[in-house]
């Protein structure tokens, strides 16, 4: 390979790199305080009154999938970014 | 020596990033010239074989069930039909005669697509390399396709169900008036655009995500899974490597160590993502429906 190409290739896999970080990362923070504000707010209302408890954790998890959802599948993105990178495509044909 | 590396089943190359976008790509058959139009034939095969069996099941319940003493297997049967009604019961208000068993195909089978996930990793791609395929995909829900597919159902059953509750000229004038309700006759037709736009944002945006979401979750799951099934093989190959010092074969069984905690975590973390998708799914489904009945 040229080095053209070479230095081509690197900067599309650098920028690659910082955008799976970015991704994760802040995915994961808004996940991680949406998680924590619900959990917060369930621990509250369960001990204020316990004999909800039943019907609130069945909603609890429901929420907690729709919470994490946005996040995992910023996660598929990113994963199928780091594994199969189609930008790099262009280049290697 | 022959290593435990050398016993793994070696379905791709070498590489760990030909290793995973090997285990990433479909059994596919492209339909006449150009490749517009490919089938995957795993996915499709995996879910019809899953739908066939899991309704079969609960049919052989039906037939076999009693009204006396319920065998343990009916007893199960029974326990998840009554959790899918008194859940449809809760969220869907009306005639459940085609709802509740809506709901609980789609749980039921989601369910079992997704649980096809828990065998190991490798296991289905070197069965298929045994039979002569190159590429098979197991997971059904890890293919954008056929979740996309299943909420696009959704979606006609929410215009089916809306025309049905409220007549097609109802659910028409529906489409132009709501959300944004006006009294002139000239703000109506201001407002209809808007209307209209928004509406159609509406019903677009729920099948998108329902299909987004069941898929995103099983993708990412399956790579975090390819992912730990590289950290074995890695592990094991420097454990039980020939060459290299006693600090690369420390350092390789703490990795293989590792990767053993990781899979064991991660699955039993998965047993409550996959029957939480599934029921997710389910849920949305039947409130999508609910609200498509309802009128503004």
């Amino acid at each position: 390979m040229d080095p053209t190409t070479l230095a081509l290739l690197a900067q599309i896999q650098s920028s690659t790199a910082l955008a799976i970080g970015i991704i994760i990362g802040l995915g994961a923070l808004g996940a991680c305080i949406g998680i924590g504000i619900m959990g917060s707010k369930f621990l509250e209302s369960a001990a204020r009154q316990p004999e909800l408890v039943p019907m609130l954790s069945g909603r609890m998890f429901l929420l907690a999938g729709l919470i994490d959802a946005a996040f995992i599948i910023g996660l598929a993105i990113a994963l199928f970014f780091a594994f199969a990178n189609p930008l790099l495509s262009a280049i290697t044909g | 020596m022959s290593s435990l590396f050398h016993l793994l089943p070696r379905v791709a190359g070498d590489s760990p990033s030909e290793y995973v976008t090997h285990h990433l790509k479909h059994l596919s058959e492209p339909i006449g010239q150009g490749g517009f139009w490919t089938i995957n034939v795993d996915s499709l095969l995996m879910a019809v074989v899953i739908g066939v069996l899991s309704m079969g099941i609960f049919w052989l319940a039906g037939r076999r069930a009693t009204a006396g003493v319920p065998t343990k297997f009916q007893a199960f049967i029974e326990i998840t039909i009554e959790f899918i009604d008194g859940q449809v019961r809760d969220v869907f208000h009306g005639d459940r005669r085609f709802v509740a068993p809506l709901a609980m195909l789609i749980f039921v089978w989601i369910f079992l697509m997704n649980a096809v996930k828990l065998l190991p990793v490798d296991l289905p791609p070197s069965v298929a390399k045994s039979l002569g395929f190159e590429y098979f995909r197991a997971v059904p829900t890890t293919d954008l396709n056929v979740t996309l597919a299943m909420s696009t159902m959704v979606l006609f059953l929410m215009f089916a169900f809306a025309i049905k509750a409220k007549g097609s000229l109802g659910f028409a004038t529906e489409l132009v008036t709501a959300p944004f309700h006006a009294n002139g006759v000239l703000m109506k037709i201001v407002l209809a655009p808007a209307n209209v736009g928004l509406n159609l944002i509406e019903y677009l945006s729920k099948p998108v995500s329902l299909a987004m979401r069941l898929f995103g979750n099983m993708y990412a799951g399956e790579l975090v899974f390819l992912l730990i099934a590289l950290l074995f093989m890695a592990g094991s190959k420097f454990m039980f490597g020939d060459d290299g010092t006693l600090i690369t074969h420390a350092g390789g069984a703490l990795a293989f160590l590792g990767a053993i905690i990781a899979g064991a975590g991660w699955s039993i973390f998965h047993i409550l993502v996959i029957s939480l998708q599934a029921f997710i799914f389910m849920i949305l489904t039947v409130v999508y429906l609910s609200m498509a009945t309802e009128s503004h």
